[in-house]
């Protein structure tokens, strides 16, 4: 760091024309470098696979080394290239570390920068145009999509549910989450129930789904009951029910799913919050009297708020592009649809760009807001 | 706060009663299908999962050996025997006519309408006696009234895992997940170390950029990824998922590691870079080991997205048998088999195994992880 601070920016021409080379240099090492490392993996895949004809699992792990190969040949030979070219010895060994130190970030960071172009920042882009063409991207179409959006009966529906959603599934994970962290952090078996509650975390959608979709089993009346709510309910002389096609109830039965799931994760990181609150302003309450009840909700919550709506952002924005469950336990019947599956439909059913990507953007829009305040509290962090 | 608690024991009941209860209600709807799997696959159709773990209650009817095979002991003639015909069980209750199937006790002696006594004892075993000589080929019908024990079975794992393509599509996912676990670790740990150590202009902007991205829903990219991937002839390959995988990781792994990196002690790596070691130097022999911690927590993070993830298969891989990973083969099941509950139970369990048990072995990483990601930055 001391070597590099000597390249002060300065306005004169030559110093811009040096800039303009160096950007030129890195540019080609860059290039250079992915070019060789993705041919030469290219290249020893095409040679396996003349010897091993069987694709299925060896083809796999080939293109697995050769891929993190590719990788690690690049960052090591786009070093090396910049290493010849300025070599960190000779006469002009200050000037060309100076020289050196200006690229190798920008080699360092190459690959992120564009893979994250590529894979998120162009969709972006590429998202706003599709949504004033038509139905493959071709025709300009001007703000049809927008209004054919406001119009359509799916799209409010799917906007209901998704409100919905962000106001039960972060508000009740948040909750169950934060007595589950405040509970288990006072008994001896602590550990053991937390890891089991925070267990569903790592199963997937769609493998929770069929849990749940067992526990909402129906059977008509009259014959047993093999879901576990419909069997208490029976048991207490009710009537069963086939839960999943109740209007608008059934939007809560789902977001049950997602809140057994997000409830772990919640209360993982609302303990750690509970446990660093300093011990001095826990004993002062005590000490003037204060019971269980007050402690918790008087001192304890108020100084972990900021945890508290990290926490409540980030299952927020999981809600908003909640897909598997609606998909795999309804598909979007009996007016369960939400904004992402809605998406999907007409992506792959309704086989139109335009109205998807519109539909997209508006997952999109309501993901702002966070984005920006996470950027903000970010930048508070860094300084 | 054990202090606070601690004198009043109504008080700590209650927490563990609560605990408990929240326990058991996130447990048992997984327990459930675990149960389930291993069920015999008409008795899920007709009974709950729960009455599988207790005995059951078991009506049936056995039938002696022949009278005219009965041998004489003691004056009498007696017919010996099990009613479980080599199974076993335990039996409650027996009877002799079909009117009172559980009328009497194990044990005790029951007169037989056809004359002699028959005594069942509580393991199946059966005397029959008559005080004369006994006639006839048929056998004497028992009612018994036995409890079974809970029986369990692996057929229904042996089905989805040879003819329901479950095996296949484990070996599918696996073949998805590695190398797009492994690919994004190696790419992000280089720019989070360009990030945390290095000057350069538009590094606060960078860093900015990656904090954006990081929510930037999935969504947006599919269509336009879609069509790039097509025009490329990258469409529904595994080169194309691990890149996109890659991609929509790179965000959070970029955001974990430099947390942790800018956090590593400035006098390590000035010291090195004093002795003369290279950015690249002071990167892998330094930095990386040191990491290992921060490159744990992602790998389980991108791990389990990638192993859970449906939607990103769905679009960009193909529906055949090479290609179907089981979040989407379970998916498929659903809608084939949505009735035939040991085929999705067993199934659902095959694809969360993996999983629960990364998930155990490696919590730490996985808490630390969060941690890092949630309550330190934004």
């Amino acid at each position: 760091m001391a070597v590099s601070t000597t390249a002060g920016p300065s306005a004169s021409a030559s110093e811009l024309g040096s800039l303009f080379t160096t950007a030129l240099l890195t540019l080609f090492i860059m290039v250079a470098g992915i070019v060789v490392s993705v041919a030469f993996a290219a290249g020893a895949y095409f040679l396996i696979s003349l010897v091993l004809p069987a694709y299925k699992l060896i083809g796999a792990v080939a293109v697995m080394v050769l891929g993190v190969a590719a990788c690690f040949g690049y960052f090591w030979g786009s070093n090396r290239i910049l290493d010849t070219i300025y070599p960190a010895s000779g006469a002009n060994i200050a000037a060309n570390l100076t020289k050196a130190n200006a690229i190798r970030p920008w080699l360092f960071l190459g690959p992120a920068i564009v893979i994250l172009t590529l894979y998120l920042v162009y969709p972006v882009i590429n998202s706003i145009w599709l949504s004033f063409h038509g139905p493959t991207g071709q025709a300009w179409v001007g703000t049809s999509n927008y209004e054919w959006l406001a119009a359509d009966d799916g799209f409010r529906e799917s906007m209901r549910n998704n409100i919905l959603w962000l106001i039960v599934v972060p508000a009740a994970a948040t909750f169950f989450g934060l007595i589950a962290a405040a509970l288990t952090d006072r008994i001896a078996w602590g550990n053991i129930a937390k890891s089991l509650i925070f267990m569903p975390m790592a199963i997937s959608f769609v493998g929770a789904s069929v849990i749940w979709k067992f526990i909402y089993d129906y059977r008509p009346p009259g014959t047993e009951q093999i879901g576990v709510l419909n069997a208490i309910v029976t048991s207490m002389g009710g009537e069963p029910q086939a839960w999943l096609t109740i209007p608008l109830w059934n939007n809560f039965f789902l977001m049950v799913v997602l809140i057994w799931i997000q409830t772990g994760f919640a209360m993982v990181i609302l303990s750690a919050a509970l446990r660093g609150i300093p011990e001095e302003t826990i004993e002062a309450a005590i000490i003037d009297g204060a019971s269980p009840f007050q402690i918790f909700y008087k001192i304890k919550v108020p100084q972990i708020w900021g945890t508290i709506a990290v926490v409540w952002t980030t299952i927020t924005i999981l809600v908003l592009k909640i897909f598997d469950i609606v998909l795999t336990m309804t598909n979007g019947q009996w007016g369960t649809q939400v904004l992402a599956n809605y998406m999907f439909d007409w992506m792959f059913r309704g086989l139109d760009f335009g109205r998807a990507s519109t539909i997209a953007l508006i997952i999109m829009i309501m993901v702002v807001p966070i984005m920006i305040w996470n950027i903000r509290e970010a930048r508070k962090d860094m300084k | 706060m054990s202090t606070a608690v601690g004198k009043r024991p109504a008080l700590v009941w209650a927490v563990n009663l609560t605990v408990l209860l929240l326990v058991v209600i996130w447990t048992v709807p997984t327990f459930g299908i675990l149960i389930s799997s291993l069920r015999d696959k008409d008795q899920i159709a007709v009974s709950g999962w729960w009455t599988a773990l207790f005995p059951s209650e078991q009506n049936i009817v056995a039938r002696t050996a022949p009278p005219a095979d009965a041998v004489e002991e003691d004056g009498r003639w007696v017919l010996r025997g099990n009613v479980f015909e080599g199974g076993s069980g335990r039996i409650s209750a027996f009877g002799v006519s079909i009117q009172r199937p559980s009328e009497f006790e194990p044990g005790t002696q029951a007169e037989m309408r056809g004359g002699g006594t028959l005594t069942v004892d509580k393991n199946g075993d059966y005397v029959l006696a008559f005080e004369e000589q006994p006639e006839g080929r048929r056998g004497e019908r028992i009612f018994v009234t036995s409890l079974e024990p809970p029986k369990f079975t692996l057929d229904n794992y042996r089905t989805v895992l040879f003819s329901e393509g479950i095996g296949q599509s484990f070996i599918n996912t696996l073949t998805v997940t590695i190398p797009a676990t492994v690919i994004p670790i190696l790419i992000a740990a280089y720019a989070a170390y360009a990030l945390s150590w290095m000057q350069f202009p538009g590094r606060a902007l960078l860093l900015a950029t990656v904090v954006g991205l990081l929510v930037v829903p999935l969504q947006m990219s599919l269509i336009p990824l879609l069509r790039l991937y097509n025009d490329v002839g990258i469409g529904k390959s595994y080169i194309g998922i691990w890149l996109a995988h890659t991609g929509f990781g790179l965000p959070l792994a970029i955001y974990l590691l430099r947390n942790y990196i800018a956090g590593l002690p400035r006098e390590i790596i000035e010291s090195a870079r004093v002795d003369g070691a290279s950015d690249f130097e002071i990167f892998r022999k330094i930095v990386l080991p040191l990491s290992f911690p921060a490159l744990a927590s992602f790998a389980i993070f991108q791990f389990l997205w990638v192993w859970n993830d449906l939607l990103v298969a769905t679009v960009f891989l193909g529906n055949n048998e090479e290609q179907l990973v089981m979040t989407g083969r379970l998916r498929e099941l659903l809608g084939s088999r949505g009735g035939n509950w040991e085929i999705l139970t067993a199934s659902a369990f095959v694809a969360i195994v993996v999983p629960i048990i990364v998930f155990f072995a490696l919590q730490r990483y996985l808490v630390r992880g969060l941690l890092a990601g949630s309550v330190k930055g934004g």
